[in-house]
């Protein structure tokens, strides 16, 4: 039998406000345990949670950016269960009237374009940590985590492999990055990624019963946990089995997901309006002014790319793969006036350089403007690719500016023809042999007479006046 | 719609509070009456009206988003039962 598999992904992203949703405490990761945890955090009695405007403008940005509808009046709820780290018994959250309803957001697989469409955003409350090394036997408790603001992003179940689940995730990480409400850092747990998973046979309608994985904290456990969680539900029906409604942990050693809690012991959260909330309501103005106040986002900025620079579609996506690179890119474009010969280099040579070196984007030691002003000597003519990348090197160490290294390592390619004539003809006169061959209908040897050329002239020749010249004197 | 006994003990155990038979039999009697209560409120017609989620027709007041707390958990820890380098120990629950 054909298995069709059926992902919807339920994301947790970490608002990147100062202070937390409900009280003044500070949200910045790493700090002491409970030292950022107020009377309202570790919910004292009599104390009242106060929302914070900027997380709720965070959820405004987010719905602006995929197109969604707001709801100009929406509810927080309390989710009743007990555990630890939720000192309150309850976690506010939003359920029936949550900010963002809709939306959808583009993703491209394998060169296809799908448009995956989001069910709803809310913003909720994150709990504390509990940590279950050994204390004497016992559980210890850090409440700093507890309060962080959250929006979290439900999808609808409409991706099909886990290629098009991480695609998507993807794309909305570089999405809640590129406009700033979430600093995107999954070690730290910032963008925490659930998903839910069935199988159906092909051509069946309804869906298959789903098992959820919970808190995948980066895409290539994302897309391992999928491809577990699909074989194991796949066996398991075609050995007669049936699936449960489950959810489950995936464990990276073992590359398995297994069971965390059955159907049966599914949590009862009976949730109700939090009467210590009011309604929130969201004037037009203030919508207004989020909405002028967003950048281009990276849809419009792929195809500004396409048009303005002539970058092919693939490019476009990969030069919009965070802000940081599309910033890089465009400045580096302009300042040589050659759009596609910059792609090239930010996705080639300085690409390949960060990599190797484990540095972003952002901490490039060769910056976009010198980067411009290097493809801007290889389009006057002055440096030949090879050239370009030694003086690439030189920027990469700090050697000083592009004119100035190409000065002071005397790079410049030769444009003095004499010159070039010269060395060719000492060429032709010391392989004779290779002549002889290229006479004789040997192509082959026409490359090692110019591969002779360039090095006499130290790379600095221009390969295709070498070309040219050779196949004169040639003829 | 009346509560059964077992509804009742569902309820308790969901609340973590422990009934004994005649409390939750007690308690059946009670909450019965307060859904007694809620049935006549339901008689009135509502039609067209837009359900509320909170009793006063407000909205909810918003704090701009600085950092106004500072650190008191020495304070706060001194009433707890079991703490160490800063946690708050409790018996110990994986899930």
């Amino acid at each position: 039998m054909k298995w069709e598999t059926v992902i919807g992904l339920e994301v947790h992203t970490q608002l990147a406000t100062k202070s937390k949703i409900f009280s003044g405490s500070s949200t910045a990761f790493g700090a002491a345990p409970n030292t950022q945890a107020s009377a309202v955090d570790i919910a004292l009695p009599g104390v009242l949670p106060v929302l914070n405007r900027g997380a709720v403008e965070c959820a405004i940005k987010f719905g602006l950016a995929i197109g969604a509808n707001l709801n100009r009046v929406n509810v927080f709820d309390r989710k009743n269960y007990f555990y630890p780290d939720l000192p309150k018994g309850y976690q506010i959250s939003q359920l029936a009237k949550p900010i963002v309803e809709g939306g959808a957001l583009k993703i491209v697989v394998e060169g296809e374009e799908k448009t995956v469409n989001l069910t709803r955003a809310h913003m909720e409350e994150d709990a504390g940590k509990s940590l279950h090394e050994d204390f004497h036997g016992m559980t210890g408790i850090d409440l700093n985590r507890a309060g962080t603001p959250l929006l979290e992003i439900v999808s609808e179940p409409e991706m099909r492999s886990s290629a098009e689940a991480v695609a998507y995730a993807r794309a909305l990480h570089t999405l809640v990055t590129w406009i700033g409400i979430c600093d995107g850092n999954m070690q730290e747990g910032s963008f925490r990624v659930d998903a839910n998973v069935s199988v159906r046979p092909v051509g069946q309608a309804e869906f298959g019963t789903r098992r959820e994985i919970k808190n995948l904290n980066s895409f290539k456990f994302l897309q391992q946990a999928i491809d577990y969680e699909v074989r194991w539900q796949i066996e398991t029906l075609e050995d007669g089995g049936r699936i449960e409604q489950a959810t489950v942990l995936f464990d990276p050693d073992t590359g398995e997901t297994r069971m965390m809690r059955s159907k049966e012991d599914a949590h009862d959260y009976r949730y109700f309006p939090d009467p210590d909330l009011l309604p929130v309501k969201l004037d037009e103005d203030w919508i207004e002014r989020v909405r002028a106040a967003l950048p281009e986002l990276p849809a419009a900025m792929q195809a500004r790319f396409q048009a303005e620079y002539g970058v092919s579609a693939y490019d476009a996506a990969v030069l919009t793969g965070s802000r940081a690179l599309a910033d890089y890119f465009e400045t580096a474009a302009r300042a040589c006036g050659q759009g596609k010969l910059a792609a090239n280099w930010v996705m080639g040579e300085l690409s390949a350089a960060l990599n190797k070196a484990e540095l972003g984007i952002a901490a490039s030691p060769v910056s976009a403007a010198q980067l411009g002003a290097l493809i801007a000597r290889i389009q006057d003519g002055t440096l030949s690719g090879k050239l370009a990348k030694q003086v690439f090197e030189g920027l990469w160490e700090g050697a000083g500016e592009v004119d100035a290294i190409i000065e002071a390592r005397g790079l410049k390619q030769m444009s003095d023809s004499g010159e070039l004539e010269k060395i060719v003809d000492e060429v032709l006169a010391a392989n004779q042999k290779s002549v002889e061959e290229f006479r004789a209908g040997k192509d082959k040897a026409f490359n090692a007479l110019v591969g002779q050329v360039m090095k006499a002239s130290r790379g600095k020749a221009n390969p295709a006046q070498v070309n040219d010249l050779l196949k004169a004197r040639l003829q | 719609m009346s509560l059964s006994t077992d509804d009742i003990k569902r309820i308790a155990r969901l609340a973590r509070i422990e009934t004994s038979d005649a409390e939750a039999a007690a308690t059946q009697a009670q909450l019965n009456n307060i859904f007694g209560l809620i049935a006549t409120m339901q008689a009135v017609d509502t039609a067209g009206i837009a359900p509320m989620a909170h009793a006063q027709e407000v909205y909810q007041r918003l704090r701009d988003d600085a950092v106004t707390e500072s650190d008191r958990h020495t304070t706060f820890q001194a009433v707890a039962p079991a703490v160490e380098n800063g946690l708050y120990l409790v018996p110990k629950v994986i899930e």
